[in-house]
């Protein structure tokens, strides 16, 4: 490969996956308590299916879904229900939450396995992954089953595995790569075939490269599957910027993915995908990486589902003192916590302690002097300083006709602004005041 | 919860939780720092007064911000460097020998007028300093135009008066303006030096370049606006400024003359004044070519690179709204789905 794939603009922030890039994952210590919200996914919250005092074993589900989409949830231990209420979560948001105290047995329900899984049908397929709860690993959180079944009109011809990992510290996709390109594969395979695709494709940052090596000698015998090696640039991940890095395709505005014949899907749901089509396993635990200079031992683990933050964090040596911001997810787009009794949930990519010396405030800001940076590196190709003026202003109508909804909030724009302006803050502000 | 209650506030706020090294203090003393070689060689050839008249600017800059604003009740934000930039490009735009009151004047029209009257950094309309010098050039033409000898010489505070190439060029032209440095060469190289009459900062070509070397290196300018304004000036020059008619002028001397390079590349390029989108910097750095070369073929004045700023710095907005950057999948569906 003469010249690595990628997209226009963006940016190179520091990176700093040395903290935890060489960490193989370990598994977590079995949660005493797990608090498991209903709504971990982008779609219809599931319904709760059990009530306090029932025995739960692990993988049972315990919240079903209400609608297409939607995604059920499941124990990720074995023990008792305890509590059904609104707990915080990661986000932000109160969300209702099944509370189950472990039994310390960690016994589990007979899961089906299916040992010829590439004989399955699509729709056998897609049930398997749908009753799994498997949803969009990387962070968005989107019921998987919908994105494998796109409309009869929208012809899908790729299938994208997203290991670009373009968020600066997470490592958690980098260490499965390494340690499962098998599974991965197998999982992209499985994907395929649901779509009834003949093309696959492998995107990874150039920072990665044992990654890559692993991922390449996985699909030695696979010749409709490509590993490409990407350029190290945030958001290199993002989907509309993987699938022009790899595809030369541009996702129309207001677009999808499948507009374009795409469908991608992060590392960690393939991995998913395979696990629950070969070996019937839902999604109750995930790969996550903790790390950050606010955190004593940085680690890349195994987790289960509904595992509180603190917990994890305690397991990590817990806060160095000086650590001033816990972020669930990555420090482009990860949500800053104010408690960290939130549990890991299917989404949680890291969490990241930041220290002193790594956080910048953003409350002094000065008024946008146009240098025009944020134009030059806005991946979407807006303007975000005149997005940013008018949200301040209030003018969001204006701001909506310059294409507000197009902004994915990558965050790039703020990272690069000299008057450190919270450029998000106003986009959001603005995306909150007109409807698109 | 379960946790025991921790020693650690943690902070909450919107992401990124990153930011980059870059701030708006760090770009103006880098461009700050990008004039020096200008700065000293306006002292080498003009001696002792230059450092006088360009210091005074400065610190009439910095104080007018500093009292307007602290009497205001304001934050003083003259640790940004701006303020410090207007005064320095202010004094580098004027004639050697002006009396005392004149740089004090320009800069607090500069920077309480042009500036901080519209709401500070990043509200002007108009370039600060630019404003302050057509303000000084209107009000005091007199002074304004004595243009002193270079003797590159330390001793001389009362050097005799000499016009500038362009002066010549107006008043007396071509033939004229080579007799005076004694022939072609030496006339490129005297311009390129800096060894002539002319405003302290603007007559050293070689120093301007190696400042603007450092902020194209350092991203804090691009070429855009230098490039697009400069080809203007010396495509005009050399298809209107012959007298043998159409594509016979010299374009070199009317590149190295006048304010030309101290303009394209420290004054056109203000950021909060110029547009922000790449397409329309190019139209802009055309436009103010256009202007500069039409006041110095036909207008009253024999220099137009202020005035020409000044009047694109009216566009700016306008181009900022009529030319968009180009938006991912601005495209339609079908033509793509082929690949």
């Amino acid at each position: 490969m003469s010249k690595s794939a990628t997209f226009e603009r963006g940016i190179h922030p520091k990176y700093q996956k040395e903290l935890a890039a060489g960490k193989s994952v370990t598994h977590a210590n079995l949660p005493q308590r797990i608090v498991v919200p209903v709504s971990q996914h982008i779609g219809a919250p599931a319904k709760p299916e059990v009530n306090i005092g029932d025995e739960v074993k692990r993988g049972q589900v315990i919240g079903s879904t209400t609608g297409f989409v939607s995604s059920p949830v499941h124990s990720s231990i074995s023990g008792k229900v305890t509590a059904i209420a609104d707990f915080p979560t990661s986000v932000g948001r109160m969300v209702q939450s099944i509370v189950i105290e472990s039994d310390g047995k960690d016994e589990a329900v007979s899961f089906t396995e299916h040992p010829d899984y590439m004989n399955l049908s699509a729709d056998e397929i897609k049930a398997i992954i749908k009753d799994a709860g498997i949803v969009g690993m990387g962070g968005a959180a989107f019921p998987t089953n919908v994105k494998l079944s796109p409309p009869k009109e929208k012809t899908i011809d790729t299938v994208i595995i997203n290991g670009a990992e373009c968020e600066p510290y997470l490592t958690a996709d980098h260490r499965l790569m390494v340690e499962h390109p098998r599974e991965v594969i197998e999982g992209l395979k499985i994907i395929m075939k649901s779509l009834g695709v003949k093309e696959g494709h492998i995107g990874i940052e150039e920072n990665k490269p044992d990654a890559i090596k692993a991922m390449e000698s996985a699909v030695s015998g696979e010749s409709n599957i490509k590993v490409w090696p990407l350029e190290i640039k945030y958001p290199q991940g993002a989907e509309k910027m993987l699938i022009k890095a790899v595809k030369g395709r541009e996702v129309p505005s207001k677009g999808l993915p499948m507009d374009v014949g795409v469908v991608v899907q992060n590392v960690g749901t393939a991995l998913a995908v395979y696990e629950a089509v070969r070996f019937g396993k839902p999604l109750i635990e995930r790969v996550i990486t903790v790390t950050g200079n606010g955190i004593k031992e940085p680690k890349n683990m195994m987790v289960r589902i509904g595992t509180l933050m603190s917990d994890v964090i305690e397991q990590c040596g817990g806060l160095v003192d000086g650590a001033v911001k816990v972020i669930s997810g990555g420090p482009m787009m990860g949500f800053a916590q104010w408690t960290l009794d939130v549990p890991v949930v299917k989404g949680t990519s890291g969490i990241l302690v930041l220290a002193e010396d790594e956080y910048v405030s953003s409350d002094q800001y000065s008024a946008c002097i146009r240098c025009g940076s944020c134009i030059d590196v806005c991946p979407m190709g807006l303007n975000p300083s005149i997005l940013s003026i008018y949200a301040e202003k209030g003018f969001y109508e204006d701001a909506k006709a310059n294409n507000l909804f197009d902004c994915f909030e990558c965050g790039s724009c703020a990272y690069v602004c000299p008057a450190k302006r919270p450029m998000v803050q106003f986009i959001r502000l603005a995306k909150s005041q007109v409807k698109p | 919860m379960a946790t025991e209650a921790k020693a650690h506030e943690l902070i909450v706020s919107v992401s990124p939780h990153v930011r980059g090294d870059e701030t708006v203090a760090r770009i103006m003393w880098t461009v700050n720092l990008s004039l020096l070689p200008a700065f000293l060689m306006s002292v080498y050839y003009f001696g002792p007064l230059a450092a006088f008249v360009t210091g005074l600017c400065i610190l009439a800059a910095v104080l007018s911000e500093h009292i307007y604003q602290t009497s205001l009740k304001k934050k003083s934000t003259i640790g940004d460097g701006s303020a410090f930039l207007t005064g320095l490009l202010l004094g580098l735009n004027l004639p050697p020998s002006v009396p005392f009151y004149i740089p004090i004047i320009g800069s607090a029209i500069a920077i309480i007028i042009t500036k901080l009257l519209f709401g500070g950094l990043g509200y002007n309309v108009f370039n600060p300093a630019l404003i302050g010098r057509a303000f000084l050039l209107i009000s005091f033409p007199k002074l304004m135009t004595i243009w002193s000898e270079p003797t590159a010489q330390f001793v001389a505070m009362d050097a005799k008066t000499a016009a500038t190439p362009l002066g010549i060029l107006k008043e007396e032209g071509l033939a004229k303006l080579i007799e005076v440095f004694g022939d072609k060469t030496d006339l490129y190289m005297s311009l390129l030096m800096g060894n002539r009459a002319g405003s302290l900062g603007e007559t050293s070509v070689i120093a301007l370049l190696i400042g603007a070397a450092l902020l194209l290196y350092r991203g804090y300018i691009t070429w855009h606006i230098p490039f697009s304004f400069i080809a203007t000036v010396g495509v005009m020059a050399w298809a209107f400024g012959g007298q043998g008619g159409l594509f016979t002028g010299d374009p070199l001397i009317h590149l190295l003359s006048g304010g030309l390079i101290l303009g394209a590349f420290f004054m056109a390029t203000d950021y909060v004044t110029c547009p922000s989108i790449r397409k329309g910097q190019i139209i802009f750095g055309i436009g103010c070519g256009a202007i500069t070369m039409m006041i110095r073929l036909k207008g009253g004045f024999p220099e137009g690179v202020m005035f020409a700023i000044l009047l694109m710095n009216c566009f700016a907005p306008l181009i900022d709204r009529g030319v968009k950057s180009k938006m991912f999948g601005a495209v339609k569906v079908n033509k793509e789905q082929k690949k």
